[in-house]
């Protein structure tokens, strides 16, 4: 399968992709692993007439510290994400999401930001960051903001991201030592999750279970309130609307977001 | 067209390609070399599996463009000529294939993944190629195959393959019972 033509531009920097994201607008895609992007262009489901490849740009790379939070680069790729020290130390779920992301090879290839800005509720790391409460960095023309994970995910595929933004970096809160849990049922080895569940520190997220990664708060609220696991997990389905597809029903995703979050929090008590 | 400049197989190349020229298309068509297998073309099954810069990709879902300035190696370019890696001879020496389609990306798959993890279990082994698939073999020689090489045993290149002349060659690596359910026996 071959894609629609188009033009392709290497951005040098952060600032360079904005520039073009300016320059051409609505036609322009970003491209940084392609792991989403180029599947999507080789079915013709996107045909952009200008591809803005960021994979090599400066200042997008690498993993730091800030005081409380570890700021993590768009182009960070997931197998460097599940690797780094420093994250599995202080995000331990993330680095354990970033490792369950299709497989190895994929994992070469695609990005933290590519991921999070494609927004598939089926995917792994858009859950993590919604369960650890993290942020996301926007570059546009007139500056940076910050959008929390809560706020990011607006619809299915859709994302806070203005026309002519750039996702730069990923902030997520540092908990060394906080145990979490995750779950993610799926049909075969690498694949997306049918349902996935994430846990830690009194949150909850849930995979698959709506046009975004939501919060399980029904469940949050009894954990907060003395509920045992148990009667947590049983509100896990609370105010959530899961599709249907080949996969699964309703009714089987709903079981599978009870069990699935039980399993988790298990995993931390 | 665009310029892409990078290394294949140790050789510097340039060449003038479309921007939506896929990776696998370069080195098969422009390059002409065959190993790498367009499979599944979805990014699954791993068949056009090669190495950039040192690590294992899909090249039906690179394109040309995103390899220019970085080194990329493909089955053909994993020994010299006429010579096998030892991750080639183990996949021969264990019988790790049927029809051979798979072979070139589950070896440069298993190159990198000994590269990340050079002494894996097989529970490691089998999550490092879940991005492959074979559907002759049921993968037991493959993993057998990845795990000698990982042991250096994975048999003496084919010149000096005459039993016992070196003793090197650990059991999996001789005239292996291959009908042992999960176990090895040697029989030379």
């Amino acid at each position: 399968m071959i894609p629609a033509p188009f033009d392709y531009v290497a951005a040098s920097s952060a600032a360079h992709a904005i520039e073009l994201l300016g320059e051409y607008g609505d036609d322009a895609k970003v491209l940084a692993g392609g792991h989403s992007l180029l599947p999507m262009m080789k079915l013709r489901l996107a045909a952009p007439a200008v591809l803005i490849d960021i994979a090599r740009a400066d200042g997008l790379a690498g993993i730091s510290v800030d005081d409380g939070e570890l700021v993590i680069g768009a182009i960070t790729r997931h197998a460097d994400l599940a690797a780094s020290a420093l994250v599995r130390a202080d995000a331990p779920l993330l680095a354990h999401a970033a490792s369950l992301v299709g497989d190895p090879q994929i994992r070469h290839r695609g990005t933290i930001g590519g991921s999070l800005a494609h927004a598939d509720p089926a995917a792994d790391l858009p859950l993590a960051l919604v369960a650890l409460g993290g942020s996301v960095e926007l570059a546009g023309p007139g500056g940076t903001r910050q959008v929390a994970a809560d706020d990011f995910f607006v619809g299915f595929f859709e994302t806070a991201l203005a026309e002519g933004e750039l996702l730069t970096a990923v902030r997520v809160p540092r908990r060394p030592g906080v145990p979490w849990g995750y779950e993610k049922f799926v049909r075969r080895a690498n694949d997306w999750a049918i349902v996935g569940v994430a846990a830690i520190d009194g949150r909850i997220a849930l995979a698959n279970m709506g046009p975004v990664p939501l919060r399980a708060r029904a469940a949050e609220d009894a954990l907060a309130a003395g509920a045992t696991n148990a009667e947590a997990a049983r509100l896990a389905v609370d105010g959530t609307s899961p599709g249907e597809d080949i996969h699964a029903d309703r009714a089987f995703r709903e079981h599978l977001a009870r069990v699935l979050t039980r399993r988790a929090l298990k995993q931390i008590s | 067209m665009m310029q892409v400049e990078l290394t294949v197989n140790g050789e510097r190349r340039s060449d003038d390609v479309e921007p939506r020229l896929l990776l696998v298309h370069y080195l098969r068509e422009v390059c002409g070399l065959r190993a790498a297998n367009i499979g599944c073309d979805t990014t699954s099954c791993g068949a056009c599996t090669v190495l950039l810069n040192g690590e294992s990709v899909k090249s039906c879902t690179m394109l040309a463009a995103q390899a220019s300035g970085q080194d990329v190696v493909t089955a053909e370019g994993l020994a010299p000529a006429g010579e096998l890696h030892p991750v080639q001879q183990a996949f021969r020496a264990e019988h790790g294939l049927q029809c051979g389609f798979c072979t070139p990306g589950m070896v440069m798959a298993a190159v990198s993944l000994l590269r990340e993890n050079p002494s894996p279990t097989e529970e490691q082994v089998r999550e490092g190629l879940e991005g492959n698939l074979c559907r002759c073999t049921g993968y037991h020689n493959i993993v057998r195959a990845v795990l000698a090489a990982a042991r250096g045993s994975g048999g003496r290149p084919p010149m000096a393959s005459t039993a016992g002349a070196s003793g090197e060659s650990a059991p999996l690596a001789g005239t292996a019972g291959q009908h042992a359910n999960g176990q090895t026996e040697v029989t030379a």
